[in-house]
């Protein structure tokens, strides 16, 4: 069977199947026993949807359409999701300079608050090591100091995902509900994520977070502008990553914990631009990548002043 | 006609199965009241994780795997363990085991069932799991080892399934199951039974992130492991089955199946070995978790006493059994032992310390939590259900069918 054919078949089945039970939700609902109908028929239809990436643009304008219309209904707040695509000619890549980093941060803080990350288990994508000087890897340092920084005799090494161009997670995941998008950027497709966490046990830099409760944010702090592969609310048994802050790099603006690092210690931007400041860094510092030999070849380089 | 004749046998067939788990001695009645008790118990637990999330769980972004994927892998050998009694029979035409085989399907069936509802309780969102299914979901075949999992497990079950369901039903009606109809499916299932296991090992081998389990002596010391513990489970249910019920088993059967055990202990025990001594005679940055095992790290040592039980009772276990004492009354406690020790070393003192420290050297420890104990005990009740529905008619046919052709 080809792969068009396919994917009308599927499709159909599940319209037909979304359909059905919506319209079935509908009437049996009606009383509102079960809160807003609306609501309900809008969930059983999210509940029947198809893969992001099999989508038709129409298919993902429906189902943005009816994300936004639940947060307003359920949590009465207005929420603007993206879909911005892939940009042509465009592949990120990061850098963190170690000598510069003093530990302060506010990387972490920012990336939480631009995130939409769950403040009950404080998440967190970005993780800051405290090493003695000396050192070289992450896990000889300290991952939970709390005290005065910079500390004398250490340095501060931050690490998140590498969006890795050879992704061990998106090989491990058995419902494609992860994949590396154009411009090199580890995606999650929330909604079709099951939870299994084969990905996180494939990934060799603790890169990936699992809701194990239903996030929590307080409503006056919710990010409202959203990407459907980014900060949109997550609920609980799903993976999520660090993307880049895709909800910006793909409006052409830095990553959050770029614009928040006081120190200028991270560098973000198009490995494919030759004029970018990261493409200065690969140039002319002396750089490393984390576990090499494993083969990922992660797009985050460290590098000394 | 032949049709409705066809349909006439099967309901016929369904329907005396269906009486015979029903009706018992009042033992038995109360044996099922505590399974199905067990299984509630399963089942209340589940809505409590079900409605909180698997935060409700000692699972954390550390070990992001705990109990219910350590059994899982147990049971995956468990399941597999029925090979050793199918590749006798039909491959070395061995008549005596042959009179059991169906006993081992019949555990196999119970240890998937169980294998898949640990892995449907693992999951975090439970209600998409309609999207592994090709056709409306989205199977990463053949990239994802987790996928070749789901089909071979999946299709083990089936065959375990209909393999046994054909003969039964056969000499339920008093007839000579056709070797055609049956027998390449048998065959299958040889193969297929160690496919189930050396994917379930791939599952994890194939994982350089984790350097405790990129390991390829995983695949076949799976195999070992499960050969002498799946092989025990059975003999102890025909130990059950020869003291409990008028079907009758043979020494011969028990004797064969006990060189099968010490065999495979003995393999496993090797293996265990060399694993040992690549992790500590000259210990590297990769070693961490085998030091976490066996000495805990940083404080951290909730798992050193399980594994040195489990050790000591794996060694206790064989040796007993390749001794076999004369008083036959030391028999089911080695066995026991045995499927103990290897339910610890290739449940949780598999999958925890694979996954700490954490690729960014965190350490942790991990128990259970009360959630997770009940599911599991729930779990377990499942399958011993289901193994009395199957094992019981099961039985009762073949007596009467061996009553009737005189075998």
């Amino acid at each position: 069977m080809s792969d068009k054919k396919k994917q009308i078949t599927r499709r159909s089945f599940l319209k037909t199947a979304a359909a059905a039970t919506g319209t079935a939700t509908i009437a049996g609902c009606s009383g509102g026993l079960l809160g807003s109908s609306e609501a309900f028929a809008l969930e059983f239809q999210e509940y029947f949807k198809e893969h992001y990436r099999l989508m038709t643009d129409e298919e993902r304008t429906d189902t943005i359409e009816r994300l936004e219309r639940l947060s307003e209904i359920k949590k009465n707040t207005t929420i603007d999701i993206d879909s911005t695509k892939p940009q042509e000619n465009v592949l990120y890549g990061y850098a963190f300079n170690v000598t510069r980093c003093e530990g302060f941060m506010e990387c972490v803080d920012a990336c939480v608050k631009e995130n939409n990350l769950d403040r009950e288990s404080k998440n967190q994508y970005i993780r800051i090591f405290e090493m003695e000087n000396g050192e070289m890897l992450p896990d000889q340092g300290d991952g939970k100091f709390f005290h005065q920084v910079p500390r004398k005799g250490h340095f501060y090494m931050g690490v998140q995902c590498f969006q890795c161009e050879n992704p061990p997670c998106v090989k491990a995941c058995p419902t494609k509900a992860t994949w590396k998008e154009k411009d090199g950027i580890v995606v999650v497709d929330y909604d079709w994520c099951i939870g299994c966490r084969y990905c996180m046990a494939a990934c060799p830099y603790w890169g990936r977070r699992f809701n194990w409760n239903q996030p929590q944010i307080p409503k006056k702090e919710v990010n409202k502008k959203q990407h459907y592969l980014g900060n949109r609310s997550r609920v609980r048994g799903m993976m999520e990553k660090c993307t880049f802050c895709i909800q910006r790099s793909r409006k052409g603006k830095v990553t959050a914990c770029v614009e928040a690092c006081p120190t200028g210690a991270r560098v973000f931007g198009n490995l494919l631009d030759p004029d970018s400041e990261i493409r200065f860094v690969l140039k002319n510092k002396k750089v490393y990548r984390l576990k090499e030999d494993l083969g990922t070849d992660p797009k985050f380089w460290y590098f000394n002043d | 006609m032949d049709k409705t004749k066809l349909l006439k046998g099967i309901l016929s067939f369904v329907k005396d199965i269906i009486t015979w788990n029903l009706k018992g001695s009042r033992a038995y009645h109360i044996y099922l009241l505590v399974l199905l008790g067990l299984i509630m118990v399963g089942v209340c637990a589940y809505i409590v994780q079900f409605r909180e999330g698997l935060a409700v769980t000692n699972m954390s972004n550390i070990v992001s795997w705990g109990f219910y994927i350590s059994n899982f892998t147990f049971l995956v050998g468990v399941a597999a363990a029925a090979v050793m009694l199918i590749l006798p029979s039909y491959i070395f035409n061995d008549k005596d085991l042959h009179k059991v085989v169906i006993i081992g399907e019949v555990v196999a069936v119970g240890a998937l069932v169980m294998c898949m509802t640990f892995i449907f309780v693992d999951l975090g969102r439970p209600l998409q799991f309609w999207h592994l299914v090709p056709g409306p979901g989205e199977l990463n075949f053949p990239s994802s080892i987790l996928s070749w999992d789901i089909i071979v497990l999946n299709g083990y079950l089936v065959l375990n399934a209909m393999i046994p369901a054909y003969i039964l039903y056969c000499h339920y009606q008093g007839k000579e199951p056709v070797g055609k109809y049956y027998k390449p499916f048998v065959f299958i299932s040889i193969g297929w039974a160690v496919a189930i296991h050396m994917v379930t090992a791939f599952l994890y081998q194939g994982l350089p992130a984790r350097p405790f389990w990129n390991n390829p002596l995983m695949g076949p010391r799976f195999l070992a492991s499960a050969f002498a513990a799946g092989p025990a489970i059975i003999s102890c249910v025909l130990y059950f089955i020869n003291n409990r019920t008028t079907y009758k088993i043979e020494e011969a059967i028990f004797n064969k199946l006990r060189i099968i055990i010490v065999s495979a202990a003995v393999i496993n025990l090797l293996m265990l070995f060399s694993e040992i001594f690549k992790e500590f005679y000259f210990p590297t940055h990769h070693s961490q978790s085998a030091v976490y095992l066996f000495f805990g790290l940083k404080g951290h040592n909730s798992l050193v006493p399980w594994i040195w039980t489990a050790i000591v009772i794996n060694l206790a276990g064989t040796i007993v059994l390749a001794v076999k004492p004369k008083e036959g009354k030391f028999t089911v406690p080695a066995l026991v032992l045995l499927i103990i020790g290897i339910w610890i070393e290739k449940g949780i003192g598999l999958i925890v310390p694979g996954l700490v420290p954490s690729p960014m050297g965190e350490i942790t420890s991990y128990a259970p939590s009360g959630v997770e104990l009940l599911i599991t005990v729930g779990i377990v009740g499942l399958g011993m259900f289901v193994i009395t529905m199957l094992l019981r008619p099961a039985l009762i046919i073949e007596q009467k069918y061996e009553e009737e052709h005189g075998h």
